[in-house]
């Protein structure tokens, strides 16, 4: 009978543990329901020229990253000069493309036409969010936050915060290579 | 991360912006939209509700909350909407489904085997008051 | 020069309290009452240098000395000298020196009243203090040390977080430590009874008085926190079940089974294992909330700073504590005497039904605080839990505590006759029957069935509160009687009142309330709601010494007539720019009226949150009131007589209760 006198001692073990491996973890990080499906359809206005359009179908057909980004973002301004580099000479080819948050402001897209003159374009097309509902589609809670999207057009990767060299190295460009032996099967 | 957290610490003690932005002739749905955005979490001050948050993403979710119930949508799909898009972790309500099924049982689970136990206690201590008494007669 | 003073105390208290924790333990176990006396004047001296470290950094703190890290950090020449000394607690290191400071003041103080304890017994008392003293200390000196200096100081520090410059909540955390610290002093003793294999429960009355104190800190600190919370942070409401909150409110619920339980204990000898688990679970409970706040585990706006190292270093400290007492529960405690049987109806059982719905309720929390974290731990998902969950899970495991309340007080030890208890609590029922009929008509039946029950529950409490002590003078109603009856029984009775005030509050408050978002322009039209007619009259400008912002003036009229000006504040405190919110309160004991200033809306207007809050003061008056039950108690004529003295009237008592 003097068993049920350890139970507390195995139920704070299994605490430590799970407590242990916590740590480690990042509580406030919210992953993504979109991995593995398909990308929300949109059609957005492009940035520099309101005329034409930047949408969905654009991110069908090969294997392409999606960034957003905004003036506002101090994040995006961190990461910026590693998407100049990555669109100089890409991995596999891959490109990227922007979604511009407007966050309500109407003078982001002036300072957003500015600021890529100053600091360079990196993006193949660049969408122009102003209402804020294709980023609510995306499941867009902060900025930067960058999507791989496999080349039928399903969101298969999501990464929250500042691309940095580690993470291209370690996280973006090993997806991509794993995307592209899958196609080759 | 840092400059999310102490942004929202601000906003926090800021007051809240709320519903003022809001209204719907018909109560009903008012209340529908006042019990819905306090029961979903901001992405970006996690530790408020979205009625709470002073957060733009926040007033976006009101906005849209507000929008889906004008056209006609239930509670539930309104739900099925937002965590579409952002998973479970936006409800406060958790979901009852496989991976809850332990956090919504378990309190009742508890009390269950608590209360078995103090059965069991009881009948046993009951037995011993009887032989105390039984050995001073 | 003097911060490095600081610095060395500490590594004095150090090792006074390695010094404190063999000389305790092992002088026990050597039965060496050289060592055993000898531990008790180190600890004396590791308080001492405790005290001078915290002078020093308050000093600091006071002189504005920025050449220490933690200083630059938390303050300010532009801060108020009180609001610096609170800062001295304000964040992470010197939180922690406040902790070992309280530690080594409970820890003094059981030394002081040692002698009504046998040698062995308190030596070891205060060796196993010693012992987790020296944790934390260790933990301050290698990871948080507060005395750590820039090269280059500062001109000026970077001020305390607004949040903390307010006089409620520089004071909640020293009141909350006293409380969670405190709790370590039944953990000591019921570790030391294991240790001993103690076949007479004696401490268990020894460690009463030490439980209600601390746990009256606690009442107070939080209860303090809630009050806080509802006038500073502008969304009207007192509890979020944030994981800090949890945190501090789990300790809570165990330190009040804990309570009941060495109730028995004293009494009748039965429940030993019980009591000495719930006084292990209660200490723990406060290690894990010290945890929480700093490892960066669970999303919270109350956690500090977090740092992997830090969060390793508590957990495996959490582990050592936690685990190490539980090992010597699983093998000591089969050795720990049994106690007397009683029959179904008495005051046992209600004390074990009490202590199963308190058990139960901070499992609940427990569950619903770590879950999200379990399960991202184990890859199935991502969700988060929030009030929906742990309201719907806690209010009916409260219902029933109000249920029961009654009737624990007024039943013998033992066995009792149902009949005759439920004859004494017909008033009661009737009074709160009448209660509800009377609740029910004002408020036109709001809330509908479950609030109806739930302020039932909550009158049946109070008014069946004072049962007890009136019982005792139906009995014998010459002059004396009042005077006789003991002061636990009034401490017990003011208790059970200011839980059953604090639940109806929280009914009337969640169920009877108005909440209003209006854009309001100066003098411009009037929001009727609630009963009361609401303008903005105007807005000003207002300066304090290290903030700026605005004040509005807000009318509130009944039937024409002006019932009070209500000022909301807007502030931005400009070293740290951040905002913050004063909001506009009239407070009387039967409604709030309470109003917030939102954001500027453009054209002159403003978004305000009015609302009206009925009995909420009587949430935190019932807090209040708890704690004063308890500390009433704690004074009983029972604990102040020397051990060995009431050690014979417990057996007397017991004998009597047998026959």
């Amino acid at each position: 009978m003097s068993w049920r006198f350890a139970i507390p001692l195995v139920v704070v073990i299994a605490l430590v543990a799970a407590f242990w491996r916590g740590l480690f973890l990042n509580p406030g990080e919210v992953p993504s329901p979109l991995i593995g499906k398909p990308v929300p359809e949109f059609s957005l206005p492009t940035l520099h020229d309101p005329a034409l359009t930047f949408s969905s179908d654009n991110l069908k057909g090969q294997i392409s990253l999606l960034n957003v980004f905004g003036t506002w973002c101090p994040g995006c301004h961190d990461e910026h000069p590693l998407l100049v580099e990555w669109s100089k000479s890409p991995p596999y080819g891959v490109p990227v493309y922007g979604l511009n948050w407007a966050m309500h402001q109407p003078s982001e897209r002036a300072a957003a036409i500015k600021w890529l003159q100053r600091v360079g374009n990196p993006y193949a097309a660049i969408g122009y969010d102003e209402s804020g509902a294709v980023i609510m589609d995306w499941g867009v809670y902060g900025a930067p936050e960058t999507f791989l999207i496999d080349a039928q057009g399903r969101v298969r990767l999501k990464h929250v915060g500042v691309l940095t060299e580690e993470v291209v190295q370690n996280k973006i460009v090993p997806a991509i290579e794993r995307l592209r032996a899958e196609e080759k099967q | 991360m840092i400059r999310m957290l102490s942004v929202c610490i601000a906003m926090l003690f800021a007051g809240s912006l709320i519903a003022a932005d809001v209204k719907f002739d018909d109560p009903q749905k008012q209340e529908r939209y006042e019990q819905l955005i306090n029961e979903l979490r901001c992405l970006v001050c996690q530790n408020q509700t979205i009625a709470d948050s002073n957060a733009e993403l926040a007033l976006d979710l009101r906005n849209k909350v507000a929008e889906l119930i004008e056209g006609g949508k239930s509670d539930a799909e309104i739900v099925d909407y937002l965590t579409a898009r952002y998973g479970d972790f936006v409800l406060y309500r958790p979901p009852v489904q496989p991976n809850t099924l332990l956090l919504w049982a378990g309190p009742f689970l508890l009390l269950l085997v608590a209360g078995i136990v103090l059965v069991f206690t009881v009948r046993r201590r009951a037995q011993l008051a009887d032989s105390d008494e039984e050995s001073i007669s | 020069m003097t911060p490095e003073l600081g610095h060395f105390a500490l590594i004095m208290a150090l090792g006074l309290a390695v010094l404190q924790s063999v000389l305790g333990l092992a002088g026990a176990y050597r039965n060496d009452i050289a060592w055993m006396q000898t531990s008790r004047t180190v600890a004396a001296g590791q308080f001492a240098f405790t005290l001078i470290a915290f002078t020093v950094l308050t000093a600091a703190f006071l002189g504005n000395d920025f050449s220490l890290l933690y200083v630059a950090q938390n303050s300010n020449t532009a801060l108020p000298w009180p609001y610096r000394i609170a800062a001295v607690w304000g964040a992470h290191e010197g939180s922690l020196l406040l902790w070992i400071l309280v530690l080594a003041g409970w820890t003094l103080a059981v030394v002081l009243r040692a002698n009504r304890l046998p040698e062995n017994f308190a030596a070891r008392v205060i060796g196993v203090l010693g012992l987790i003293s020296v944790g934390f200390l260790l933990f301050t000196l290698f990871t948080s040390n507060p005395f750590e200096r820039l090269e280059i100081p500062p001109l000026n520090g970077r001020d305390l977080n607004p949040i903390l410059q307010d006089p409620a909540l520089a004071i909640h955390p020293p009141l909350l430590y006293f409380g969670y610290v405190g709790f370590a002093v039944p953990f000591a003793f019921a570790l030391a009874a294991l240790i001993g294999a103690e076949k007479d429960v004696a401490w268990a009355r020894a460690v009463r008085p030490w439980t209600a104190l601390a746990w009256l800190f606690l009442t107070v600190g939080i209860t303090l926190g809630s009050w806080w919370a509802y006038y500073e942070l502008g969304w009207g409401g007192w509890w979020f079940w944030d994981p800090v909150e949890n945190a501090s409110f789990m300790p809570w619920l165990i330190g009040t089974a804990l309570i009941h339980s060495l109730a028995v204990t004293e009494k009748r000898g039965a429940f030993i294992s019980w009591t000495v688990l719930l006084a292990i679970a209660a200490f723990s409970l406060s290690l894990l909330g010290t945890f929480l706040v700093r490892s960066g585990v669970l999303v919270s706006v109350h956690a500090f700073a977090t740092d992997p190292a830090r969060g390793v270093f508590i957990l495996a400290f959490l582990a050592t504590v936690v685990g190490g007492a539980l090992v010597l529960y699983a093998i000591r405690a089969p050795q720990l005497p049994a106690g007397g049987g009683f029959k179904p109806w008495s005051r046992e059982t209600f004390l074990l039904v009490n202590n199963v719905l308190l058990t139960v309720a901070a499992g609940a929390v427990l569950l619903g605080t770590l879950y999200p974290l379990f399960l991202d731990a184990l890859n199935l998902g991502k969700i988060s839990v929030g009030p929906p969950y742990f309201n719907a899970v806690f209010v009916p495991l409260m219902l029933l505590v109000l249920a029961a309340i009654a009737f624990g007080p007024i039943t013998n030890w033992k066995r009792d006759d149902w009949r005759a208890n439920v004859r004494t609590l017909k008033l009661p029922l009737v009074l709160s029957v009448a209660g509800i009929v009377v609740a029910i008509a004002i408020t036109w039946g709001r809330g509908g069935v479950i609030v109806a029950i739930g302020t039932w529950l909550a009158l049946w409490a109070i008014f069946a509160a004072f049962a007890e002590p009136v019982m005792r003078l139906r009995h014998r109603r010459d002059a004396g009687a009042l005077k006789r009856i003991p002061l636990s029984s009034w401490g017990m009775s003011i208790a059970h009142f200011g839980l059953g005030i604090s639940a109806l509050g929280i009914v009337a408050v969640s169920a009877y309330g108005f909440e209003r978002d209006a854009a309001l322009v100066p003098g411009g039209d009037a929001v009727d709601f609630g009963g009361y007619s609401w303008q903005l009259e105007g807005l000003r400008n207002i300066r304090g010494s290290n903030f700026e912002g605005e004040e509005a003036s807000l009318q509130v009229r009944r039937d024409g007539e002006l019932l009070t000006t209500l000022q909301p504040q807007k502030r931005m405190y400009t070293t740290q720019r951040a905002a913050m919110t004063e909001a506009g309160i009239d407070a009387r004991l039967d409604r709030d009226l309470y109003a917030a200033l939102g954001e500027p809306l453009g054209d002159d207007a403003w978004s305000v949150r009015l609302q009206v809050k009925p009995l909420v003061r009587f949430i935190w008056l019932g807090g209040l009131l708890m704690a004063l039950g308890g500390g009433i108690a704690a004074f009983d004529r029972r604990y102040r007589k020397p051990l060995k003295e009431s050690v014979a009237a417990t057996a007397a008592e017991r004998a009597g209760a047998n026959a």
